[in-house]
């Protein structure tokens, strides 16, 4: 998810700027450093109080959330195979979202739960 | 032939390092994580600060952004080296396995049958989705 948003603004720079500093006045390439920014943020926010095992396949929703954006905002084709992709990732975080959260230690409120992982997905999804 | 060879045995080699670093930095960084402390909890008793400096100060936050940039680096060199289509999905889902068992046997993570069918969902998943 890191990687396509970096490859997405790098494209965007040189299409727009040829120098490297320049790139970072650019909106876009500012705007997609600031997401990656708030997607760290949320994801060591995630792992303060979840296991790693828990929050990598919740991060994984951020692959769905482009998809989506690519079919339904820049009306790319979405293959079959792809469809086949998205329901496995949601299967597999509908599989570990139904679990504890955290080994050892005493159970997490279950309410609390989805909104960080909700929000490092959005950071992803965005860019 | 030879040529051929030589091509593949690098595009696996440089995923592999890929995979490699990137379960090594997600390792330090949730161990690092879990020293510091519910961050939620923290920051509501401590203040923000107090959570920016715990967490600017721990070893393992710093051997894990390290690892995260040499994982990126080296996914530059193997996109390089192989076909994305190939790189990308393989790098990407590889990583959600290798956690999987780099979680268990480093962090102490009771990966239940559970975690380990969703590891198995979602790297396949990704997979698809990446190519």
């Amino acid at each position: 998810m890191l990687s396509h948003g970096m490859k997405q603004t790098g494209n965007v720079s040189l299409h727009h700027l040829q120098s490297v500093i320049l790139a970072v006045a650019n909106p876009w390439v500012a705007m997609g450093i600031l997401l990656l920014l708030a997607f760290f943020a949320s994801y060591m926010n995630s792992l303060s109080w979840a296991d790693l095992t828990y929050v990598l396949p919740a991060t994984s929703l951020g692959y769905v959330l482009l998809a989506l954006v690519a079919k339904f905002a820049l009306h790319e084709q979405v293959s079959p195979l792809r469809w086949l992709g998205i329901a496995l990732i949601s299967g597999g975080v509908g599989f570990v979202a139904g679990g504890p959260a955290l080994t050892s230690h005493s159970h997490h409120d279950a309410a609390r739960e989805p909104e960080p992982a909700r929000a490092a997905v959005s950071a992803g999804a965005e860019r | 032939m030879s040529h051929v060879y030589t091509s593949v045995v690098s595009t696996w080699g440089g995923i592999l390092v890929v995979v490699l670093a990137s379960v090594v930095g997600d390792i330090f960084l949730a161990r690092a994580m879990k020293q510091v402390g519910d961050v939620h909890a923290l920051w509501g008793r401590a203040g923000l600060w107090t959570v920016v400096a715990r967490v600017l100060s721990n070893s393992n936050f710093f051997l894990g952004v390290t690892a995260m940039a040499v994982a990126f680096f080296s996914l530059l060199f193997a996109l390089s080296w192989g076909d994305v289509s190939l790189v990308a999905p393989a790098a990407a889902s590889l990583t959600f396995i290798g956690n999987a068992f780099a979680a268990k046997i480093f962090l102490h993570e009771k990966v239940d049958r559970r975690r380990w069918i969703a590891a198995v969902l979602v790297a396949a998943g990704v997979g698809l989705l990446a190519g």
